[in-house]
């Protein structure tokens, strides 16, 4: 089953600059994808224009039935609640504690306290940090923010992840216990889209690699160990 | 159900940015208070100088002298005439003998010489002292009058109230100018620094819609905080009108100087002083806030 469906993409900035031309894409349900490029190559602006952040120039991205390429900047907020979106610098709220930051995508959506709890707690437990519920974003490091943010991404239980290079400021050590993590999260059901520099570890990974080269999807690789020389 | 919980997350997100953002809350109350301050001091400078501009209007009076051989009848006539003139609001009649009585009163002088005078002989008119509801008009009122039998004289200040209106209005054209151009200033200073501060927390308005927030879910928290700086800034000024002016009121007494210098009664208009800072400060709060926001989201 197809739960993201890509026709036909392009996007082309005001500058003149051509991100994506030419992108075909199908997803199935329970995938999990790396998406992988040299900088600039146009992975970001494909992320970007999956949780719409970008609007794409032409064709459709179809996501669980609605083309997400057609929709307006005040209904985006719909989509938002149906993914999960993790970032290279984190992107969480400094002046709000652990557990506040995961309650808040549920916050928004206007749940009851008890379930708010409930669910907060089993996403912070699924990352590993439910005896940081309390601390501070500064107070951890930066692994253990990383999976806060995963734990905020997840904590709706969305039925797809992005994941814009969320290994790209951490170790080797630590970003290797965030993808056991994101593994886990994968084996649930839940199905993800990473876009990454990360050579070594997408070879140990061994899931579905797309390679865009300039814009272009140049290869798919269906098990992913890939020899080109990128990045 | 969803909607209170949703309104309740705001308010309650709303105080805790308040307390976790402080200097920059602190930033924003400051600003609200200094200039609603200055706001107050300006509106009760201009209520006192309406006020004892209002004085001296009242003051003026016409005089008429009723001529020496007039009778019973036809003073009854000028009476009736004047009472039924539109722009009269009140008038005193006294006959001669007691405008002498009551200029005996006023001076030691004056009764030396009324003393000397034969009962026969006082030279003073039978006199209607008249207030006018509209100064403006006072120069026909009194022209009207000129016009009535056995009248000798009729006298208003002519010239002096010309004059002093032209004043006044002047003053008051200029106070209402200031305390105008001071709320615009509060306005622009006020949403100014609310403008700063949600600036600096532009990051936190991009991670909410990242996370799904709607733009009222956005939206929301920060004009309630809005509301609540602007609610906090209000409160010195407010204080200091109604402690600061009643205290002024009890204690400076300018009346001693001249009976028109005297200060407003503070009751009701302190109270109608602090109402309009309170909406000023939580309506630019407010408003500031949802204009300041709306710059970060994409609509």
């Amino acid at each position: 089953m197809e739960i993201i469906r890509i026709k036909d993409l392009e996007k082309k900035y005001k500058t003149g600059v051509t991100a994506i031309y030419d992108f075909d894409l199908k997803v199935k349900k329970g995938d999990f994808i790396f998406v992988i490029g040299a900088s600039g190559s146009g992975k970001s602006t494909l992320i970007r224009m999956l949780y719409r952040e970008e609007k794409p120039t032409k064709g459709s991205i179809i996501i669980g039935g609605v083309d997400v390429a057609k929709l307006r900047n005040r209904k985006v907020y719909k989509l938002r609640r149906k993914l999960g979106i993790v970032f290279q610098d984190f992107k969480l709220l400094p002046k709000l504690t652990v557990y506040e930051n995961v309650a808040f995508a549920l916050e928004i959506l206007g749940l009851p306290r008890d379930e708010i709890r409930k669910k907060t707690m089993k996403a912070l437990e699924l990352v590993g940090l439910k005896n940081k519920a309390k601390n501070y974003p500064d107070q951890l490091s930066g692994g253990e923010q990383q999976r806060v943010a995963i734990a905020r991404a997840i904590v709706n239980e969305p039925k797809i992840l992005l994941c814009d290079e969320p290994t790209g400021n951490l170790d080797p050590d630590t970003s290797w216990e965030i993808m056991q993590v994101l593994e886990d999260i994968n084996k649930l059901g839940t199905t993800i889209i990473m876009a990454t520099h990360d050579k070594e570890m997408v070879n140990r990974m061994k899931k579905r690699v797309i390679l865009i080269d300039a814009g272009r999807l140049k290869e798919d690789y269906a098990k992913g160990t890939y020899t080109h020389e990128i990045v | 159900m969803k909607l209170f919980r949703l309104l309740g997350r705001s308010v309650r997100d709303a105080f805790k940015s308040v307390f976790r953002n402080f200097s920059l809350s602190l930033a924003s109350i400051s600003s609200v208070t200094i200039t609603l301050l200055i706001v107050a001091v300006s509106m009760v400078l201009s209520y006192n100088i309406e006020n004892i501009s209002t004085l001296i209007k009242k003051d003026f009076s016409i005089v008429v002298f009723v001529e020496n051989d007039a009778t019973a009848e036809e003073i009854e006539e000028i009476e009736d005439k004047i009472k039924n003139m539109d722009n009269v609001d009140s008038y005193i009649y006294e006959t001669k003998e007691q405008v002498a009585e009551s200029w005996k009163k006023s001076s030691d002088t004056f009764k030396a010489i009324i003393e000397s005078w034969d009962k026969e002989e006082n030279p003073l008119a039978d006199t209607f002292s008249i207030k006018v509801k509209n100064l403006e008009d006072i120069n026909n009122t009194a022209k009207q009058i000129k016009k009535i039998n056995k009248i000798s004289l009729v006298r208003y200040g002519e010239g002096i109230v010309e004059q002093l209106l032209s004043v006044l209005k002047v003053i008051e054209k200029f106070l209402i100018g200031m305390v105008l151009a001071l709320v615009l200033v509060t306005i622009f200073l006020v949403s100014n620094t609310i403008k700063i501060t949600i600036f600096s927390r532009r990051k936190e308005i991009e991670i909410m819609r990242l996370v799904g927030a709607s733009n009222s879910n956005i939206k929301m928290p920060f004009v309630i905080e809005g509301l609540f700086l602007g609610l906090l800034g209000s409160l010195i000024p407010i204080l200091a009108t109604i402690y600061g002016y009643s205290a002024l009121y009890n204690f400076v007494h300018l009346e001693n100087i001249s009976p028109f210098l005297q200060l407003a009664t503070p009751s009701p208009f302190i109270y109608i002083i602090s109402l309009i800072l309170l909406l000023i400060g939580t309506i630019v709060g407010m408003f500031g806030s949802a204009g300041s926001v709306r710059k970060y989201l994409k609509i």
